[in-house]
């Protein structure tokens, strides 16, 4: 006990408890996944699950559908949130603060019930349920994640760097294209991280949206799981991970900064 | 051996952070209800010698005693003495009764007590009536004042102060300084009290320990160190001085400036080298050059409120800064006296670089953690060796990607007629330049030394 | 002119999001099984939700999300300042490896995050239940109070620690009364967040939840929906759910706001 008592006395060491949940709930689990996907039933060293996924056209379908799907969504948020952001953060157009707590606020309620309420408005409108249900419940689901980050990055930007520009003759059209945007490119940055991870990862959405007629990626590699089939699943899993990787990596060079939702 | 007058007792301490010496043997006895001041540049240690004697740091070797008992291994909290930090450190969800009452509550003393310390401890500094403010509201004075009542209110046999009037501006500072004088001697408390303003220790200090690169440089009465000083550091950095390269003709003779003076040191050995200081208001100023010990022409005069400063240039080209109550118009010739009791003469801690090496080949050496080429040595590769090389050799380079080794300025010394500087290299080596090229403390420097300049002798 | 376009568009975005959440507002109101459907106003929906009767298995979904957020956002408070507090005296190598491993669960998609704990799970060979839930919810939660800790730590001036020890506060001491009340606002916020994350949380969930009948309000609708049949009292539910968020950010900025002012007065 004494022995217990005067390891904590280092403060340095009152990490150690979170080190060690950390290295079995966080870092165990990864090495898991790599684990499973190198392996075969037997726990045999193998390639297998890979060349399954390449030899299987629909499941490499359903991977580009996937990554199609969650471009289309990032790429609709930054054509809406942008101009939305910009005016939020502009004090000439914009001066309510209750608008940009509106706008937060559904990055606050649960995703399941957003997806369902937007269920509720196709059924409402009679309209069919189908990939246009699909993009419009993931632009409404994520656009709020666009929005903020750009927001934030818009509102920390120096107000003396648009009237320097405006000083040195530019008309307002070259102070948005030489100043506003490329200060604001960070957080488009981490615009895109928060809007398109979850869209390529997403599974439950799809198939509520959808009736269960499109499969995305994450179906699959959740039916594999639960189907019992880990080590493809796992191999799926870590193809989805490297995917992310490639995209943080590419945002990370931009100097995307992550923003607390507070 | 202890004199029973001794309240703390450092012996032998010693403290690295990695390579790094922060206090290199340090001993320091502080007497009973004395008021000690620990004055250096920063980064000479002071803070982390008070923070060791708080317990906050622990030193790697020595001992530190508190009236004859070893403390060395007691936790801060039981440690009977009580520290004013330098950006106060007031508890911010506190008031300021509570800031203060803090550790009595913890002493458990009966609140009637408590109450009638702190509203004490706030009289004491002048804060009566502020018990209910909150702390964030307060002035920096202000919150000052509540941390020197909060260290008080113990009643610490020791009180630590860590520049704790750093934060505030010249004319708060002043007025702070008279009360906390005052306050020790009412209290009779040993203060312990770190600085980087020369002038503020030599006000307040019974003793001043003048501190460099972890060192204890001279301890003694502020009279003593602003006149005696022991070296040429403690010289430049107390006070303003010129401060020359000398030559000890023999006792009570000695020579600088390219003259001969009288002056009253004596045990140097003959034509030793010295460096000898003069304070600028030591060099009286004449119109009458036929009287004068020697010459120099004026190059400026500024009017600083009680005196001049002047800055003169000798017959034999060394410059001079002289302070007098009259003022000598620019260009003019003058002639000037020094008195010898006026003239300090110190033992030079140096008088040329010293290296130790090792040879990679007959006409490479190893060392400060570089490679320099070198004339033929005739020695083998893996001898250890010493290598010397002179001030005025060592060649520094505008762009540090030039030299054999990066360094930095660290301390520069005016000398007259060159500047003698200490540079750092990244491995933590000190070289000695002079220099009659202007650099600026903490410029980048490549640092070079050709090979024909560079005194190898085999070590064995 | 400008600004009304500008104002015209922000509207109209807000229209967009909010309309499928009104719609289920105004229809929660109504009896009426089939949504779109107007049979008469009724609270009807409201009373069955809370009367749990047919739907006893929503009540029960409710109630595990609730505890077991409450626990998983307790527990990473815990947890995450004092690691926090561990961190912040950290150095060098130690403090890069554990931010790292701080930063992974917020960084990993929620699929990835829930398969990877399903597999320790059953590699470990632990049934899975509501324990594995609440661990993996601590698992995802806490890196975000070690995140909301962090910079009070940070802001705190490093010598009001060793001020309390100067005082003759025993470190057990200087921390509760000192460390901790500094640092609260951080925990409380950390909290909130852990709170609401693990609520909102599915796909963690799902993988984690075993198969032995536990579920949360989210695999509820879920499963819910796959069988095709949308519980009428998921309206008054959603419905409910929105007016509290509402209002919780609404304190949260008024609250925000207020500091914000004093801190200027000062």
């Amino acid at each position: 006990m004494k022995k217990i008592l005067d390891i904590f006395g280092k403060r340095s060491n009152w990490a150690i408890p979170y080190a060690l949940f950390m290295a079995v709930f966080v870092a165990l689990p990864l090495l898991l996944i790599l684990f499973y996907a190198f392996t075969g039933n037997e726990g045999e060293f193998s390639f297998a699950n890979f060349t399954k996924f390449v030899t299987q056209p629909e499941a490499v379908n359903t991977f580009i559908y996937s990554i199609g799907i969650a471009l289309i969504t990032t790429i609709l948020c930054i054509l809406l949130g942008y101009p939305a952001a910009y005016i939020l953060s502009n004090r000439n157009l914009n001066r309510s603060e209750v608008t940009v707590v509106l706008f937060i606020l559904p990055m606050w309620i649960n995703i399941l019930i957003r997806t369902l309420a937007t269920v509720a408005l196709f059924d409402f409108m009679r309209w069919p349920l189908g990939v246009g249900a699909l993009i419009f419940g993931m632009v409404y689901n994520f656009l709020p994640f666009m929005i903020y980050p750009i927001y934030n990055t818009m509102q920390k930007m120096d107000h003396s760097l648009i009237e320097a520009a405006e000083d040195l003759g530019a008309t307002p059209f070259r102070v948005f294209w030489k100043v506003i945007l490329p200060l604001s490119m960070p957080g488009v940055m981490s615009g895109v991280m928060m809007v398109f991870m979850p869209t390529i990862s997403t599974f439950a959405i799809a198939e509520l949206l959808t009736m269960n007629n499109v499969k995305l990626f994450g179906t699959t590699i959740q039916e594999n799981i639960n189907n019992g089939m880990w080590n493809y699943g796992a191999a799926l899993s870590l193809i989805m991970l490297v995917i992310i990787g490639i995209t943080s990596l590419f945002s990370d060079e931009e100097g995307g900064d992550s923003d607390s939702l507070i | 051996m202890a004199n029973k007058n001794t309240i703390i007792k450092i012996e032998h301490l010693s403290k690295s952070f990695g390579d790094k010496k922060v206090l290199d043997d340090i001993n320091l006895e502080v007497r009973r209800g004395e008021f000690v001041t620990l004055l250096g540049p920063s980064g000479c240690g002071k803070t982390t010698l008070l923070r060791t004697i708080a317990g906050f740091a622990q030193a790697d070797e020595g001992v530190i005693s508190m009236e004859g008992h070893d403390i060395s291994a007691v936790p801060p909290h039981k440690r009977p003495l009580n520290t004013v930090f330098q950006r106060y450190a007031l508890f911010p969800h506190l008031n300021v009764y509570d800031n203060i009452a803090f550790g009595l509550k913890l002493k458990k003393v009966p609140s009637e007590e408590i109450d009638s310390r702190v509203r004490k401890a706030l009289k004491m500094v002048s804060m009566t009536d502020y018990e209910d403010r909150d702390v964030n509201s307060l002035s920096g004075g202000q919150q000052q004042r509540v941390a020197i009542a909060r260290a008080i209110v113990n009643r610490p046999k020791v009180l630590l102060l860590d520049e704790p009037l750093a934060a505030l501006d010249l004319k708060m500072r002043k007025d702070m300084q008279m009360e906390l004088k005052q306050m020790h001697s009412t209290l009779g408390i040993t203060f312990i009290y770190v600085t980087h303003d020369q002038e503020e220790a030599l006000t307040l200090s019974d003793t001043v320990v003048v501190m460099s690169e972890g060192k204890i440089q001279q301890i003694g009465t502020p009279i003593d160190i602003y006149n005696e000083p022991v070296n040429s550091f403690v010289a430049d950095f107390i006070g303003e001085s010129n401060i020359l390269n000398g030559k000890m003709i023999r006792d009570c003779e000695v020579e600088f400036a390219g003259h001969v003076f009288e002056c009253v040191d004596k045990g140097f050995g003959e034509q030793s080298p010295v460096d000898v200081v003069i304070r600028p208001e030591d060099i009286y100023v004449i119109t009458n050059t036929e009287n004068a010990k020697f010459t120099g022409v004026v190059k400026s005069c500024i009017f600083k409120g009680v005196h001049y400063e002047m800055f003169v240039e000798t017959d034999k080209g060394f410059e001079l800064m002289i302070q007098d109550y009259n003022a000598f118009e620019v260009g003019s010739t003058v002639g000037m006296l020094i008195k010898p009791s006026d003239i300090h003469v110190m033992q030079k801690e140096r008088t040329c670089n010293s290296f130790e090496g090792v040879m990679t080949d007959s006409t490479h050496v190893q060392m400060l953690g570089g490679e320099f080429e070198c004339q033929e040595t005739g020695l083998q590769a893996g001898d250890k060796v010493t290598v010397r090389v002179a001030f005025d050799k060592v060649e520094l380079l505008d762009y540090k990607e030039d030299g054999t080794l990066m360094g930095e300025v660290h301390f520069i010394l005016y000398k007259g007629n060159h500047y003698h500087l200490t540079v750092l290299t990244d491995d933590g080596d000190n070289i000695y330049v002079d220099t009659n090229d202007i650099w600026d403390n903490c410029d980048l420097v490549g640092i070079n030394i050709a090979p024909k300049h560079l005194r190898i002798t085999k070590r064995v | 002119m400008k600004r009304l376009f500008a104002q015209l568009y922000l509207w109209l975005l807000l229209a967009l999001l909010y309309a499928p959440i009104i719609i289920i507002g105004i229809f929660s109101f109504t009896e009426s099984k089939v949504l779109g459907n107007w049979t008469g106003f009724s609270t009807e929906l409201y009373t069955s939700l809370f009367s749990g009767g047919a739907h006893h298995s929503l009540l029960d979904a409710i109630k595990n999300t609730l505890t077991i957020a409450l626990i998983a956002a307790t527990a990473s408070t815990l947890l995450g300042s004092v690691a926090a507090i561990g961190i912040h005296n950290l150095h060098g190598r130690k403090r890069r490896i554990i931010t790292f491993l701080n930063d992974i669960p917020m960084l990993n998609p929620d699929i990835i995050t829930g398969i990877s704990l399903f597999l320790l799970f059953v590699s470990l060979g632990v049934s899975q239940g509501y324990t594995t839930v609440v661990l993996a919810h601590i698992a995802f939660c806490t890196p975000y109070v070690v995140l909301s800790v962090m910079p009070r730590l940070q802001q705190m001036n490093p010598n009001i620690y060793e001020a309390a020890l100067d005082l003759g506060a025993t470190p057990f001491q200087a921390l509760r009364k000192i460390i901790i009340p500094e640092i609260r606002p951080g925990m409380i916020s950390g909290f909130i967040l852990a709170f609401t994350l693990s609520i909102d949380d599915f796909a963690v969930t799902l993988f984690t939840k075993g198969n032995e009948g536990l579920e949360t309000l989210s695999t509820y609708i879920y499963a819910d929906a796959r069988k095709g049949g949308l519980t009428p009292e998921l309206r008054p539910l959603s419905t409910i759910i929105f007016a509290v968020v509402l209002l919780l950010l609404i304190i949260i900025n008024v609250r925000a706001k207020r500091s914000a002012k004093r801190n200027q007065v000062m």
